[in-house]
């Protein structure tokens, strides 16, 4: 981990941006948006989680390459699991 | 190693014997605590695996299920989360600066918010087993499909939503309590002024823990209380 040492200012900004994201996730669940409600959903989720990954953990200011390396093939390796899992079972022909 | 400029410098005694200086032992540990994280992110991402395949497949039993959830305290939960990891953040960066102080004041706080979350959801399991949503014998979800008021729900594919919901917020508490005992730790070792700028790696990446069990419930979250809350 990099000795860069973030702002105050940052990390409270971060801290708030979360915290609407939050409040905007449990307001759009009663608007109906059809199908679109899960995908907002896990949109927001997202933006949370790269925001925790890149300002709280460090990740955005860290010298030490392998950390991204290591972050990146995780991720992947989650997606793998998760799209191919789906890919089959959501494609399936069930009576 | 005697002619090294290493060998003359005056270092840490925290300096492990096996790495040349501090910035590298601090990078390795870091890169170690990210290797793990790499397998919880695969350790929860089957149990996220199983929970999207069954909730495509059963939709609107899941859908019920889900709004039988305090949507309230499930918000407020996620709150405390996200205030928790600004005040480990926090913690992390009175140590930078070597402020013992503001660093035992952080930590308190984040196990104080670390047991509310964990209190929280204790409410809310106290409640669902109040209701018979707990699966086992005594399992028996009340409800009709959503827009559906005349078709009842269907019992087995209800207790499948409640046993991953138990499941995967019991497994994501289980890591809490460890994160709570761990900050205990650290929180006891800063007060004694353990933590400095030249050496703060144990909370640096039991800070990183802490980050990713927040992101797990980030994700949590939205899957499991917010399926279908339209009027």
């Amino acid at each position: 981990m990099s000795e860069h040492v973030v702002s105050a200012k940052t990390n409270i900004a971060v801290w708030l941006t979360l915290l609407v994201l939050t409040g905007v996730t449990a307001g759009v669940a009663f608007i109906d948006l059809g199908p679109f409600n899960t995908v907002v959903a896990l949109v927001i989720a997202t933006l949370k989680a790269l925001l925790v990954v890149l300002i709280f953990m460090h990740v955005k200011y860290t010298s030490e390459k392998l950390v991204k390396a290591v972050v990146l093939s995780a991720v992947f390796f989650l997606l793998l699991l998760l799209g191919l899992s789906l890919a089959d079972y959501t494609t399936r022909l069930l009576m | 190693m005697a002619d090294s400029p290493i060998a003359v410098e005056h270092h840490n005694p925290a300096l492990k014997h096996h790495f040349s200086d501090m910035e590298q032992q601090r990078e390795a540990s870091s890169l170690g605590m990210w290797l793990f994280l790499a397998t919880e992110i695969m350790f929860f991402g089957g149990m996220f695996c199983a929970y999207l395949i069954y909730r495509y497949w059963y939709f609107p039993d899941f859908a019920a299920a889900s709004s039988s959830l305090d949507i309230t305290l499930g918000t407020v939960n996620t709150a405390v989360l996200i205030c928790s990891s600004l005040t480990v953040v926090m913690a992390v960066r009175a140590a930078q600066l070597g402020k013992r102080q503001e660093q035992v004041v952080y930590l308190a706080l984040t196990l104080v918010l670390g047991l509310a979350f964990l209190g929280i959801k204790g409410i809310e399991w106290t409640s669902k087993f109040k209701e018979h949503h707990i699966p086992g014998p005594t399992f028996n979800f009340e409800g009709s499909l959503p827009g559906h008021p005349d078709q009842p729900v269907d019992q087995h594919h209800a207790q499948l939503f409640f046993s991953l919901y138990f499941a995967m917020t019991g497994m994501h508490a289980l890591h809490m309590i460890i994160g709570v005992g761990i900050f205990s730790y650290l929180l006891y070792y800063a007060w004694k002024g353990k933590y400095t700028p030249e050496y703060h790696t144990p909370l640096e990446n039991s800070g990183l823990y802490w980050h990713f069990v927040d992101i797990v419930w980030i994700y949590l979250f939205p899957l499991l209380y917010l399926i279908d809350r339209k009027k």
